[in-house]
């Protein structure tokens, strides 16, 4: 094929070459610039922060030697030769595990309702008056920047320690979160329920009730799950601050250095988020139905 | 609005003058009980039935959601208006915000260089083989499955208290949630070009170098953004165990009532997050354009 193509004057095909050497050139000293910039924003926020390589490496052996001794019981063996030594505090622990999962589900549960009514209040196709719309999307914002750690910290001084100000910090955390991806989900239902509604003489709440929900209640089921998924993460830390579940037990283990405690306290963690991943993951999967 | 009112309103009158001669003709419709509305109540019940089991294992009492509320008004009220305290204490609460995003910065840049080798390796298309993508991607679950506030303890009893602390637990909690998006993006790419590539024949590396990267770097990088903005929030609360950033003067304030202080703080927290996702998403939207 290539022989029958009339042969490229030379002129033209110096042209040519000499375009492309100046466009891969631009390229190149884009990437450069580029490089040049991230270089410059590494070294001045390693100074910030005081991050210093030689450090790292000079520690990095402490590093490796601490999941050794979490992995080392008291009396120097191995955990895993010694399964009721190493989960010792097995009942304790699996009952502050199901605290957390409550937490997590009572959390999700009341701010994915927050976050569900909110979200139609701030669906430009729903609520025409621009002001409820931004002051309601403003709220959602407020709630979803703020960590819910801090909430929690918040909370344990207003309503004293216990799992409590817990649940309360991650329903609000959620409420914001999901009223955001949820009013997205609103504004794109199909229009057509909506108009056949009103051509009934539905009013405002008959129309969101069963033009709108019907068309976002398996998006809005699985953007909940979803957000469950991180709520357990999130439950498992809440006790750092004294608002509840397993993260209690776990900096105390950490910080007084019980290390046999840390790894055992993790890997219950470690499995639970798990295996709250894999059944969400099946549910959501359901839930939308042929989609993989 | 998709009608003018008018027609609606006739449209609804003419539906109700209507009513039963509709409900004659589509009894289906007017079923008190449609079929699969028991289902659906069921599991709204059992799912209530759940939440308020849940509300009284976890101690919750109207008087103390009322009393903690009161508690909550009067703080609000106390936070107005916002105020450092003085011309130390805000020059303290800057820099532990210039911490914070530093942390960020550095903990992000430095997950996505560790993730990319392992997203590598865990990408169904580009392993070695089954077992290393196995052990790969289970090794990238148990990363994520803690959280960054759990590294960041664990990293102070290696290195110590301070920033340095933070920027590997942002690094270490988020070369789990890197090498899990990276690996999906590289299983998403066209195979085409990594076929062109074996069949011109390239090695294993250079399929990776010539038919992969090129078509997924712009996509991490996104991605890559996308996770900075997200760990400028987490790199706020890191302080409160002591790993530096603005954490540690917001937890200390709050625990010293000094509400002003805090309410300051938060302030500064909200705008620079708001600035940093304004900046991310300027830059995602030129990558994605090919810039």
């Amino acid at each position: 094929m290539a022989a029958l193509l009339p042969p490229l004057h030379r002129a033209r095909y110096d042209v040519l070459a000499a375009g492309y050497d100046a466009a891969l050139r631009e390229r190149r000293r884009g990437t450069l610039r580029a490089v040049a910039a991230m270089v410059a924003l590494t070294l001045l926020s390693g100074w910030v922060t005081g991050a210093d390589p030689a450090r790292l490496v000079r520690h990095f052996p402490a590093f490796l030697s601490y999941f050794d001794r979490i992995l080392t019981l008291d009396s120097g063996a191995r955990v895993w030769t010694d399964p009721g030594e190493w989960f010792w505090g097995l009942r304790r622990w699996l009952g502050l595990l199901g605290d957390t999962l409550l937490i997590a589900y009572a959390g999700t549960l009341l701010g994915a309702a927050a976050g569900f009514l909110c979200s139609f209040a701030t669906a430009a196709n729903l609520v025409p008056n621009p002001l409820l719309r931004g002051a309601v999307k403003r709220g959602l914002e407020f709630c979803r920047t703020v960590p819910d750690i801090v909430f929690a910290l918040i909370f344990v001084i207003a309503f004293g320690l216990g799992p409590m100000p817990g649940v309360l910090a991650i329903a609000i955390h959620t409420a914001g979160a999901l009223g955001k991806q949820l009013s997205e989900v609103v504004e794109n239902v199909d229009p057509k329920p909506i108009e056949g509604l009103a051509a009934t003489g539905a009013a405002w709440p008959a129309l969101v009730r069963f033009a709108v929900v019907p068309q976002v209640l398996p998006n809005f089921a699985s953007y909940a799950l979803l957000r469950f998924e991180i709520n357990v993460r999130q439950a498992s830390v809440m006790g750092f601050v004294g608002a509840g579940g397993i993260g209690q037990d776990l900096i105390e283990a950490i910080r007084k250095f019980y290390y046999a405690d840390v790894s055992a306290i993790l890997c219950l963690l470690i499995l639970t988020v798990m295996a709250i991943d894999l059944v969400t993951e099946r549910m959501r999967h359901r839930l939308i139905g042929g989609e993989p | 609005m998709p009608h003018p009112a008018p027609p609606r309103q006739r449209l609804g009158a003419m539906a109700l003058a209507d009513l039963p001669g509709l409900t004659t003709r589509h009894p289906a419709q007017f079923r008190a009980m449609p079929p699969g509305r028991l289902a659906g109540l069921i599991a709204t019940a059992a799912a209530l039935g759940l939440l308020v089991f849940a509300l009284w294992r976890l101690e919750f009492s109207p008087a103390r959601l009322l009393g903690g509320i009161g508690a909550l008004g009067r703080f609000l009220v106390l936070m107005l208006p916002p105020d450092p305290g003085s011309w130390t204490r805000a020059g303290l609460i800057l820099h532990g915000l210039a911490e914070t995003v530093a942390i960020a910065f550095l903990g992000t840049l430095m997950a996505a260089i560790l993730a990319l080798p392992l997203a590598l390796l865990g990408a169904r298309n580009t392993t070695v083989n089954r077992l290393v993508q196995f052990l790969a991607r289970r090794f990238l679950d148990g990363v994520r499955g803690i959280d960054a506030l759990i590294w960041a303890l664990i990293w102070i009893s290696v290195v110590g208290l301070g920033p340095f602390a933070g920027v590997l637990a942002i690094m270490t909690s988020d070369v789990g949630t890197f090498g899990k998006m990276f690996s999906e993006a590289i299983e998403a790419t066209d195979r085409r070009a990594a076929e062109g590539i074996t069949a011109a024949g390239g090695s294993r590396l250079q399929r990776i170098r010539f038919g992969v990267l090129p078509e997924v770097l712009p996509v991490l990088a996104g991605q890559a953004l996308y996770l900075f903005e997200s760990n400028t929030r987490s790199s706020t609360i890191i302080g409160i165990v002591g790993a530096g950033g603005i954490g540690l003067y917001l937890s200390e304030m709050i625990r010293t009532l000094e509400w002003q202080s805090v309410s300051f703080i938060i302030l500064l927290i909200l705008m620079t997050v708001a600035l940093i996702d304004f900046l991310s998403s300027k830059l995602r939207a030129a990558i994605a354009s090919g810039g």
